[in-house]
């Protein structure tokens, strides 16, 4: 079977119009989070890192587009045409589009929305996107909770070997609207400060927003630096319950091992762990107890939800593109919001952002339904 | 790379108020919406399952076309992928009508949890405690060709040994399930045309 390669990518986030923006404020240890006020979407300031208007705009209407986008479409778009003009790969119909949400146009619902409610509907999502870019082939839409991101980039992967296509541009993002602030409001789930993942202080997740995109292709004449191979990976279901995260970490532990054992890869060959570390008491208590099921309690890890938030359907996504990055800079980033250990279990929180030759790393992502995904990825330099 | 030895081991459609399997009408009921029509068909297949009443209407939509499926299969290790046009926009609905409510704005988290389309496949793995593969993802109508694409990956890398597949969709009273278990042995043959044939037909 051929290799996979995640390539050209984008972040398109607070901190600016791309992967490089997000980077350089992360490796100063720089948070995106900012108090909002907006009674609209929540009673009382809430912690967020939101994309601004005027740069969305700006960086929207250079593109030239010929009718109305919601503001995701908008982000989306902004995010895939920098991956596009990085790639510069012709479209044709050996290229698929995968669309990674949870909620996608959810805010057409609202009553002041200029949208019909039919662009609530995802496919019709995955429609404008298609039909900006010309993409000759329908977008895949796969919308499996907080795993979505990780997962996009596993069914690419596999429709890749497939024969499915030769590549796949995966774009994801989740908006920060009334109706995910309200359910995850009514969980007493937000927390009140910027969140702190694995800390004995932690309250409770940031909602942000980011659109994220990459170039993933079996052909090696398409690297970005920052390439990777996706040596392993694989989605396993709790079956314990479909809001609370399992107590023995069953999923998520199977999804490690299944993803190592097809990457051929020992533990000790896992440079470090980008998790999923949403700040909750449970989720993170979880993830404590499957890596040191893992035997992965040494391995340096990090939740890089103190930067942006929780972004949904893009995080596991966003949070891989930060991972390549880190391994072309040979560099740690740090758990930001973390102080001191609040889990059961050991792990090696990364405190400080810190040089050190990296190769491999396993990124993992947990979310409602059960849903667990692991996928290690090592850097596509000789 | 194709899979050559798998089939499909048996399906079921759920549409206009029928349950059919392998041909066969399991059950029907003349009038009724699809709610009191999904809790007579559970009633009618004597299933106790409590839980089942929580669950939104695509849960329970999706519930009771896997129960017909997986009830006499043992095998643990089978993949639930599955696929919809109307992801979970019927439940998004009463959400988002009950938090803009303008006498009492109230946010439910028992109804929220429902927001999400792979909730259901949450809620067959807890039902036969399968800690396998999930997959939701959306498409504008039943879509044989990549759903077969992506499970014969999920075949041929050996990740899974059965799958069960398909589509199942609920928007407001409009809904249809056509599930189908793709396995090693079974009478219909494993190919996009089968599906579509046997989706044609029910």
């Amino acid at each position: 079977m051929s290799s996979v390669f995640l390539s050209h990518n984008n972040i398109f986030s607070a901190y600016g119009p791309d992967s490089v923006s997000a980077i350089a404020q992360i490796k100063e240890g720089v948070s995106s989070l900012q108090l909002v006020e907006d009674s609209y979407l929540l009673e009382g300031p809430f912690y967020s890192s939101r994309i601004s208007d005027d740069l969305l705009n700006e960086k929207f209407e250079r593109l030239r587009p010929t009718e109305n986008y919601t503001r995701l479409e908008k982000i989306l778009i902004a995010s895939l045409s920098d991956t596009l003009e990085k790639a510069d790969l012709e479209i044709d119909d050996r290229v698929g589009l995968i669309v990674s949400t949870t909620k996608g146009n959810i805010d057409v619902l609202e009553k002041h929305s200029v949208f019909p409610e039919k662009r609530a509907y995802l496919a019709q999502l995955g429609k404008k996107i298609k039909e900006f870019f010309q993409f000759q082939n329908d977008a895949i839409i796969l919308s499996n909770a907080c795993v979505s991101g990780v997962l996009a980039l596993a069914v690419a992967k596999r429709l890749i070997s497939q024969k499915t296509y030769d590549h796949v541009l995966v774009v994801g993002g989740d908006l920060v609207t009334k109706f995910i602030m309200s359910g995850f409001n009514a969980f007493q789930a937000l927390s009140p400060e910027p969140c702190r993942p694995y800390c004995k202080t932690r309250s409770g997740i940031n909602i942000g927003e980011v659109g994220s995109s990459v170039l993933v292709t079996a052909d090696t004449r398409q690297m970005a630096r920052e390439a990777v191979k996706i040596m392993g990976e694989a989605s396993c279901n709790d079956a314990n319950h479909i809001s609370g995260p399992s107590r023995t970490g069953e999923g998520l532990f199977r999804s490690v091992q299944a993803a190592l054992e097809q990457s051929g890869l020992s533990i000790e060959s896992i440079d470090y762990i980008s998790a999923h570390g949403t700040a909750t008491l449970f989720n993170d208590e979880m993830e404590a107890i499957a890596f040191n099921r893992a035997n992965l309690q040494k391995t340096p890890l990090n939740s890089l939800k103190g930067y942006f938030g929780h972004t949904l359907g893009a995080s596991g996504l966003l949070e891989t593109l930060i991972g390549m990055h880190s391994l072309q800079k040979n560099m740690l980033f740090a758990s930001k919001g973390f102080q001191e250990l609040g889990v059961s279990r050991p792990l090696n929180i990364i405190k400080d952002t810190t040089s050190k030759p990296l190769r491999t790393f396993i990124k993992t992502a947990s979310g409602f339904g059960g849903c667990n995904t692991a996928a290690i990825f090592q850097s596509a330099k000789p | 790379m194709k899979p050559s030895s798998f089939h499909i081991a048996s399906y079921c459609r759920i549409i206009d108020n029928n349950i059919v399997k392998n041909d066969e009408v399991l059950f029907t009921e003349k009038t009724g919406d699809l709610s009191s029509f999904l809790k007579k068909a559970y009633k009618h297949m004597e299933i106790r399952y409590p839980k089942f009443f929580k669950m939104d209407t695509l849960s329970k939509l999706a519930f009771i076309a896997a129960e017909t499926l997986l009830k006499d299969s043992v095998e643990k290790n089978t993949a639930l992928v599955f696929s919809n046009k109307s992801s979970s926009l019927d439940t998004d609905r009463k959400h988002s009508a009950s938090i803009t409510d303008s006498v009492h704005p109230y946010a439910s988290p028992a109804i929220f949890v429902y927001t999400l389309p792979n909730i259901c496949l949450g809620e067959i793995s807890i039902r036969h405690s399968l800690y396998s593969e999930n997959s939701f993802f959306i498409f504008d109508e039943f879509n044989p060709r990549l759903l077969t694409d992506y499970c014969d990956s999920l075949l041929s890398t050996g990740k899974t040994e059965k799958i069960l597949c398909g589509w199942v969709d609920v928007d407001k009273q409009e809904y249809d399930a056509f599930l189908y278990l793709i396995a090693r042995t079974g009478v219909y043959p494993y190919t996009t045309d089968e599906l579509t044939r046997l989706y044609r037909k029910t």
